[in-house]
């Protein structure tokens, strides 16, 4: 019957790559001829790449493809599409008060999800991604504000920022009283351990605070106030809350009273559109600690 | 009654064959011209990188298996086909699509569950059990999935069915593809392609039925109107499904598909799987030449070697060589050697749903031994049952609002001008019902606390109100600030509960209050 076991299809016969460990063999299987074909395929097929796309680099530009694709005008598209899709929203704010913004849910929302970006683009380099200061840079979370914590005075000063050179914004600064020679460092020196009692900081032992505060009622009340509660009009900060823009050692504020200080914010008026500034203005004042 | 039977009667009958015929000799010859038979064997190192494919002419087969895969692809593609136009009502906001998958808003539904995003871990649960049970059906019976219900054998079956009916059976469609392109071979070829293309174009059609309102869609579709994106989705199914239900067929299995390497990691010796009990068929001896065996007292095996198992085999395979990476144990070679069986007289399953190690018994005169219930199968049934049971009870016990909360990573805290310490949140609403709800925020944990949630609408009871409209969710900023005074570096775990304000059942969320 041996003739008739050909007739049984015995299994391709497959030779071996000659390949041999411990008695084990290996088949050296043929690949389908189709997967050749396949190869070939991909590589004519790469050749629509170079037709179609921008591929090579020439002197001075480059091939430019059949239908002068690129990223960067796909992401101009997107851009467009992206502020078509907007457009509605962005009137509704265009024409809403931050107040009624602040108001409508569906506004408020939307203001605080641009205001994010912007934020987070913009203002995060010196306020930090949440908003939570440096040193010199004011904490934006919290309910002290130097210039004002309502919705207007956050907008007015964003816009048009701190000392930064623009006539609407903010001006005043503290003054070097002691490079200036207004006060000698004995007195500035007195006049820290002053500042620090009143946000109720131990102060050095032996100071004397009736001359401290005659100190500061002569030089410094004028900003800050009688009992240092600050004055918004020029910035000057509240220091009977310990909330520091610098530090509370006495240090700091030696330093701070000798050399003055003078933080500097961009006014965004220019570079920011309204809508970018309102939604900004919304975001800052729902950290938490927004004034009515 | 297809040829192949013809020559097993034809050698039962002892039917005188012609002087130089042999029985097998038409067999023979198609033999010699079917393309299953290799080429002669070229020296080692001259043997050719590539190979040309084998065309497979599967011979149409009745039987139990043939019957059970029948009905298997009956079901599957009539779930798949119609599936999309089975209607659910919802109520009068949500789709009425009993299985949707609603991308633009992010929603999947089935029947009575509907899945958010943020639920995704169900379809981890469903691939478990996916997984699960298919090694289950591998542990207990092989390739089952490979044989019976595999996407790509349902289709290969279908579209060879088709084939059948275009070209006509092995034989006749053998001697088509001899033909020079006459008209009839034209008109018959031409006609099989259309009919395959027309089943891939259903088949792509359906399946963007499934991403939209099933009736609206077929309307767009028909009117032009429906999406760029669903033509080419449509375009592109058509595409793979004739191109690998038609053209590639058996060589996807070998050569594409990782479950057949996977399947042969995982498998062990007593898995049934379709195997020729050469016990009994050896040595193969034609009706005739083993009645003479007999007589002479020499052994003659029950097969004939008609092989009607190859030509029935949609994968070309010769199950008689033992088990093949090509086998995808679909049975049909067992219907078709039972029918052989019955009509010489000798028992069926010849070849069988079997072990190795029963063959081996019984060469040795042992009862053969089965042994379903063992270690992995367990194992298996066992992963699929609590899994099942999980998913199972979550999805009974879930309801339609849910709360998650994120803590401020930058402030943790912040210290106010009043010296109270605050803590920010950002908090999501979820609102699965189809009615504007409003929840009343609470947190505990905290022994006075202020909570304030900005964007919220107004305060009952301290409680801060929360509107969140239909099948929504809401994403609030809140704010917890306590006078207490902290130990340093305190973290004090709080709970978030909303509680609708129309009543039921509450979702509450976990998280932490931190000082400085």
């Amino acid at each position: 019957m041996a003739e008739q076991k050909t007739h049984a299809a015995p299994p391709a016969k497959v030779g071996t790559t000659g390949h041999e460990w411990d008695g084990i063999q290996e088949l050296n299987t043929p690949l389908p001829r189709w997967w050749l074909w396949l190869f070939y395929a991909t590589i004519i097929w790469s050749i629509g790449y170079w037709v179609v796309y921008p591929t090579w680099p020439l002197v001075s530009s480059y091939t430019r493809g059949l239908f002068d694709w690129n990223t960067r005008s796909a992401v101009a598209v997107q851009l467009t599409e992206l502020q078509q899709q907007r457009s509605p929203m962005m009137a509704k704010l265009a024409s809403a008060s931050l107040q009624q913004i602040e108001s409508t849910p569906e506004l408020l929302d939307f203001a605080r999800a641009l205001g994010r970006r912007a934020f987070a683009d913009n203002c995060a380099p010196c306020h930090g991604a949440g908003g939570a200061g440096a040193r010199g840079y004011p904490n934006l979370v919290d309910n002290k504000w130097l210039w004002g914590g309502k919705l207007d005075d956050i907008a007015q000063t964003i816009t048009h920022g701190v000392r930064a050179g623009d006539d609407a914004g903010h001006q005043g600064s503290m003054p070097a009283f002691g490079r200036d020679g207004l006060l000698k460092p004995d007195e500035i020196s007195t006049a820290a351990d002053y500042v620090r009692s009143l946000s109720g900081l131990p102060t050095a032992p032996g100071a004397d605070l009736t001359r401290g505060a005659k100190i500061f009622a002569d030089n410094c009340a004028v900003c800050h106030g009688p009992q240092g509660k600050g004055n918004r009009e020029v910035g000057a900060p509240n220091l009977t809350d310990n909330i520091w823009l610098y530090a509370p050692d006495k240090k700091t504020i030696v330093e701070d009273v000798t050399n003055g200080r003078g933080g500097v914010m961009p006014a965004w008026g220019g570079k920011l559109d309204d809508v970018t500034i309102k939604a900004l203005a919304v975001y800052v004042h729902t950290f938490g600690g927004g004034e009515q | 009654m297809c040829p192949g039977c013809d020559i097993a009667v034809a050698m039962l009958d002892n039917a005188s064959p012609q002087p130089g015929q042999h029985p097998l000799g038409q067999l023979a010859d198609e033999a010699a011209r079917a393309p299953l038979i290799p080429e002669p064997e070229p020296p080692e190192d001259e043997q050719p990188l590539y190979a040309a494919r084998t065309k497979v002419y599967p011979q149409h087969v009745s039987g139990t298996f043939r019957r059970v895969k029948w009905i298997v692809l009956c079901i599957t593609l009539g779930i798949y086909y119609l599936l999309p136009f089975v209607r659910w009502d919802r109520g009068p906001n949500a789709p009425s699509q009993a299985v949707l998958i609603d991308f633009p808003a992010r929603r999947f539904y089935f029947f009575f569950i509907e899945i958010w995003p943020q639920e995704f871990y169900y379809l981890t649960g469903l691939l478990i059990l996916a997984a699960m049970t298919l090694f289950l059906m591998n542990a207990v019976a092989g390739r089952v999935w490979c044989g019976y219900l595999c996407p790509q054998t349902v289709w290969t079956d279908l579209f060879q069915a088709i084939e059948r009916f275009a070209q006509g059976d092995r034989r006749e469609h053998l001697q088509l593809d001899r033909e020079p392109w006459t008209a009839d071979r034209i008109w018959r070829t031409g006609l099989k392609h259309f009919l395959w293309l027309m089943v891939a174009w259903w088949t792509g059609g359906a399946w963007v039925l499934y991403f939209g309102d099933a009736f609206a869609t077929v309307h767009d579709l028909a009117t032009l109107e429906a999406p760029f994106i669903a033509y080419a989705f449509i375009g592109l199914l058509t595409f793979t499904t004739y191109a690998l239900a038609g053209w590639m067929r058996e060589q996807v299995c070998v050569y594409m598909c990782p479950w057949p390497r996977i399947q042969a990691a995982l498998t062990d010796e007593c898995a049934l799987n379709v195997t020729y009990r050469y016990d009994r068929g050896e040595p193969r001896a034609s009706v005739k030449k083993a009645a003479a065996l007999h007589a002479q007292g020499l052994p003659a095996g029950d097969c004939i070697d008609c092989l009607q198992c190859v030509h029935v085999c949609p994968t070309g395979v010769d199950i008689r060589g033992g088990p093949n990476l090509g086998c995808i144990q679909c049975g049909l070679c067992i219907d078709a050697c039972d029918a052989v069986m019955q009509k010489i007289g000798r028992p069926t399953r010849l070849i069988a749903y079997d072990t190795d190690i029963n063959i081996k018994r019984r060469e040795h005169g042992e009862k053969p031994i089965y042994r379903i219930v063992r270690g992995r199968t367990v194992l298996y049934a066992l992963i699929i049952a609590v899994v099942g049971a999980l998913m199972t009870y979550t999805l009974a016990t879930r309801h339609n609002d849910g709360v998650s909360v994120l803590h401020d990573r930058n402030p943790l805290f912040v210290r106010l001008s009043d010296g109270s310490l605050r803590n920010a949140y950002t908090v999501r609403v979820l609102n699965k019902s189809l009615e504007k709800k409003t929840f009343a925020l609470s947190v505990t944990g905290l022994s006075d606390a202020d909570i304030d949630a900005i964007g919220g609408a107004g305060f009952s009871g301290g409680s801060p109100l929360i509107e969140v409209g239909p099948d929504q969710s809401r994403e609030v900023r809140v704010l917890v600030t306590v006078r207490e005074q902290l130990p340093p570096g305190a973290s004090v775990p709080i709970t978030f509960t909303i509680a609708p304000k129309t009543g039921g059942p509450t979702a509450s969320a976990a998280d932490h209050f931190f000082a400085p």
